[in-house]
């Protein structure tokens, strides 16, 4: 217990840290702005992780779910006062509600299917969600179908995303070290070898799969406040994808990979925005993929490979 | 003598296959039973029936004197019978120790709420299952590997720990699917001890598949021989050796 | 009626170069169970090769056909000796990123401006259109054209897959590798030659493709790309009938739903089905039915 008092210490001192550098202008509001979208990115990531990488649930569609949440947080928050501290918690909590909600509906007949049948499964709810984002101004106008939804407050600021991050992460690894984290990953390793032991396994992959989109609802939520502007664009199949990547890449089943990618996907993308001359910047996009592919044929197993930092396991896990 | 499972008249097909055909058989409390037979004569298709793995096409299969026949593998192991599997099936990536925990935990599940917040309630919880995890482990011997990746267990060890997270709920039945198979001499003496030791110690009726026929006719009391998913002959072993309705099953017609 | 029988026609042309690319994902996935997401954009590489043949080369079509067809062929036999087959032994999920790693590559190197530019191109043709009436029902002298192509080639891939010696090689990669292997089989040439032909396929696909709907760009090949992995697995991922079956429905109902619901709900319609078709029959419409093996 000392040691997780201790880390949070020192996550606090550097949310302190932070938050004064922002405050002071030290760091300026794109890069605030880039730190914000890095924690809702690694928000969505751990859900994801959770999905896949410790159920063993393949799913393509983690942006659909990411959108849903978006979008019921901004027509939540349009019906609230245009200020206020709990104008933001409200949207976010219907929002995971929503997204929840939606991924049980959804999970329940799709979650009998097994890997990359799954992953095809969800890419066509993705891809259905985003027909439906494109035409949702036939049903409520100001969400404005293909051409966006505009005017939502910018509520998203650096302590929200940074508090809600940490509870993720916090809330994830709790959730992991217990009966329900041994229920979860004994399917990924084994669905049949889990039901002989009396795992339900139908409970607790619709179960983690669940949480796991309550995570890209919230961090929708954050994310729609974050920019004021929402897009179908925003929440298609290579978004989908983008999240899979932080997940692979961090090392499936790895909080700690999951943070670490996550921000280093988000930072190296919008760095080499800055890095790069404005002459070739089109090259951008070209220079990022083949990091990915070279990344992948030197570490197949992710940055973390499975692995979790001491600091973030019960101690009959840690290495002595 | 009560029965603890009682199998009547199951048939299962696949296809135009029969993989078992109208197969009966009592097991009474404490009994330890052996099933043998050739390849392919539907002895784990049988496990697969009675564990809820797969539904048989027809026939009954009593569990102290409740059928079970339509319940999933969770609810036939939650009810009091555990197995193991031919080629086993650890969770591998898992700890020695979470190979066993997995098992316990749908016995006095504190719940998600309590789990996310790490409450003493769950902390409580936590000690109490990893207490018991390790006497079962101590028992079978593996305590001191508890932190391993069941992956890296040794072959016979992995046998071992796929009991123990078989004996968790304190099964009444336990079904073990070739548990020799792979197993030099000296380790299966072994194993036969441990058998007769889990059988003694936790009150278990048990029904084994088997090739090595040193182990059937050393610890079993009974033996059932299927052939072509039929019940050909059951009795005591030295019995059903001189059988030769069994002999014929095993090396063909015209040799007796 | 003859409307019907005309937007089915319609959908039909759709649903032939579809499999043309699905063909390509279900024989890649028989063999080394990856979803090449690259395949898609394998295509639009064959677009671009058509049109360089028809606008700066002036070939005539068999030749640019050709051209596209071996031109993808290398380009696929490159990314799979390069990308995939040091993965070959990761954990399957490590090729499945680098396979998205490949394509977003190929979308924007090739939309740099000394490559292919970022820009929609008008696909030239390379004959005029000419109609033909049918009892009412119009057919287009493009549209025989990718029918017979597209047939033509599909009769080709199946002979050759059940007829010669490599054919057979591959059906044994794609059953086990090891037993392959150990009956004298080149494993990694045989998929090496898969990866060829699947993209050879798709190159070909591109170029119709450019013919049927003139206008091309980089990222031309994500959605056909996406839709006829969706149809290969509708089929039954593996199989190739399974492949040209799915393709063809795909087509036939993104056609129908874009004329009589409406076209902007076409992809959700499709991908309802395929949903669908999941939940009923898991493996496909022409899959087998897997069991584990307890």
């Amino acid at each position: 217990m000392k040691g997780a008092k201790f880390t949070l210490a020192v996550a606090l001192i550097g949310f302190i840290i932070l938050e004064a550098l922002i405050l002071t202008g030290l760091i300026n509001p794109y890069i605030h702005t880039v730190l914000c979208y890095a924690g809702v990115v690694v928000i969505s990531a751990l859900g994801l992780n959770l999905i896949y990488g410790y159920t063993g649930q393949f799913s393509l569609g983690h942006a659909a779910f990411f959108g849903i949440g978006a979008y019921t947080a901004a027509l939540i928050t349009r019906l609230l006062p245009k200020s206020g501290f709990w104008v933001l918690p409200i949207g976010l909590v219907v929002a995971g509600v929503v997204a929840g909600v939606i991924a049980f509906l959804i999970g329940l007949p799709i979650l009998r299917l097994k890997s990359d049948y799954l992953g095809i499964a969800t890419l066509g709810f993705g891809m259905i969600m985003n027909v439906l984002f494109k035409n949702s101004d036939k049903v409520i106008p100001v969400m404005g179908g293909a051409c966006g939804m505009r005017g939502i407050g910018k509520f998203t600021t650096f302590p929200w995303v940074f508090f809600l991050g940490l509870a993720g992460i916090v809330v994830l690894r709790n959730l992991v070290f217990s009966s329900v984290g041994r229920a979860l990953i004994s399917i990924r390793e084994d669905e049949l070898a889990a039901e002989a032991v009396g795992v339900n396994s139908t409970k607790y992959k619709t179960l983690g799969f669940v949480i796991g989109c309550v995570y890209a609802g919230v961090a929708g939520g954050l994310y729609a406040h974050l920019y004021s502007y929402l897009s179908p664009d925003n929440f298609d199949f290579l978004k989908s994808i983008d999240v899979l990547l932080i997940v692979v890449i961090g090392g499936l089943g790895s909080i700690s990979g999951t943070v670490i990618a996550g921000m280093g996907w988000a930072f190296l993308l919008e760095g080499l925005r800055v890095v790069l001359p404005s002459a070739v910047q089109e090259w951008r996009m070209v220079v990022y993929p083949l990091i990915l592919i070279i990344f992948m044929l030197v570490r197949p197993g992710g940055a973390m490979g499975g692995r979790e930092f001491n600091f973030l396991k019960p101690a009959e896990y840690q290495r002595r | 003598m009560s029965a603890v499972l009682e199998i009547k008249n199951l048939t299962k097909a696949f296809g135009g296959l029969m993989a078992v055909k109208d197969f009966s058989l009592r097991l009474n409390t404490g009994d330890l039973v052996g099933l043998i037979g050739p390849n392919g004569a539907g002895k784990t298709t049988v496990f697969n029936l009675i564990t809820g793995m797969i539904p048989p096409t027809a026939g009954s299969i009593y569990f102290e004197k409740k059928n079970i026949v339509g319940l999933k593998p969770f609810q036939v192991y939650q009810l009091g019978i555990g197995r193991t599997f031919q080629n086993i099936r650890l969770f591998k990536e898992m700890s020695v120790l979470d190979n066993v925990r997995v098992a316990f935990h749908q016995r006095g599940e504190v719940g998600l709420f309590h789990s996310i917040l790490s409450t003493p309630s769950f902390r409580r919880r936590e000690k109490e299952v990893t207490e018991k995890a390790r006497e079962l482990l101590s028992v079978l011997g593996l305590r001191l590997r508890e932190r391993e990746l069941a992956k890296n267990l040794p072959y016979g060890d992995q046998r071992r720990l796929e009991i123990a997270r078989a004996l968790v709920a304190g099964p009444k039945l336990l079904l073990l699917d070739e548990p020799a198979a792979g197993m030099n001499p000296a380790e299966v003496g072994r194993l036969m001890d441990l058998i007769l030791f889990i059988h003694e110690r936790f009150k278990l009726t048990i029904l084994l598949i088997e090739h090595q026929m040193k182990v059937v006719m050393g610890i079993c009391q009974r033996v059932a021989v299927m052939d072509f998913g039929e019940l050909v002959a059951e009795g005591a072993p030295e019995e059903v050796q001189n059988n030769p309705r069994v002999i014929e099953a095993y090396l063909g017609k015209g040799v007796v | 009626m003859t409307y019907f029988l005309q937007q089915l026609i319609n959908g039909l042309q759709l649903g032939f170069v579809y499999a043309l690319i699905a063909l390509g994902y279900t024989m890649v996935y028989g063999i080394v169970r990856l979803i090449n997401f690259a395949h898609g954009d394998v295509f639009m590489v064959g677009a671009y090769l058509g049109f360089f043949s028809f606008a700066s080369w002036r070939l005539p079509f068999p030749l640019a056909i050709l051209v596209a067809m071996v031109g993808c062929a290398f380009l696929g036999v490159f990314i799979e000796r390069m990308a995939y087959k040091p993965l070959r032994n990761a954990a399957r999920i490590s090729a499945l990123i680098t396979a998205m790693g490949v394509s977003l590559f190929l979308e924007y190197f090739t939309s740099l401006k000394f490559v292919f530019g970022p820009y929609f191109r008008a696909f030239p043709r390379p004959f005029s259109v000419r109609t033909y009436d049918l009892a009412g029902v119009t057919i287009s002298n493009i549209q025989i054209i990718v029918f017979g192509v597209a047939i033509i080639l599909m009769i080709g891939l199946t002979l050759f897959v059940q007829k010669t010696k490599t054919g057979l090689a591959m059906r044994a990669v794609s059953f086990d590798k090891d037993t392959a292997a150990l009956m004298g089989i080149n494993v990694d040439n045989t998929i090496s030659i898969t990866f060829g032909i699947g993209a050879a396929l798709a190159g070909a696909g591109g170029v119709l493709y450019g013919i049927a709907y003139p206008q091309i760009h980089p990222f031309m090949g994500i959605m056909p790309g996406l839709k006829a992995f969706v149809a290969a697995v509708l089929g039954g991922i593996g199989i190739i009938p399974g492949a040209m079956l799915g393709a063809v429905i795909m087509g036939v109902v993104e056609k129908l739903t874009e004329v009589y619901i409406s076209s902007t709900l076409r992809d959700a319609v499709a991908f309802a089905i395929l949903i669908i078709v999941l939940l009923i029959r898991p493996t496909g419409i022409l899959g087998k039915k897997e069991s584990e093996k307890v």
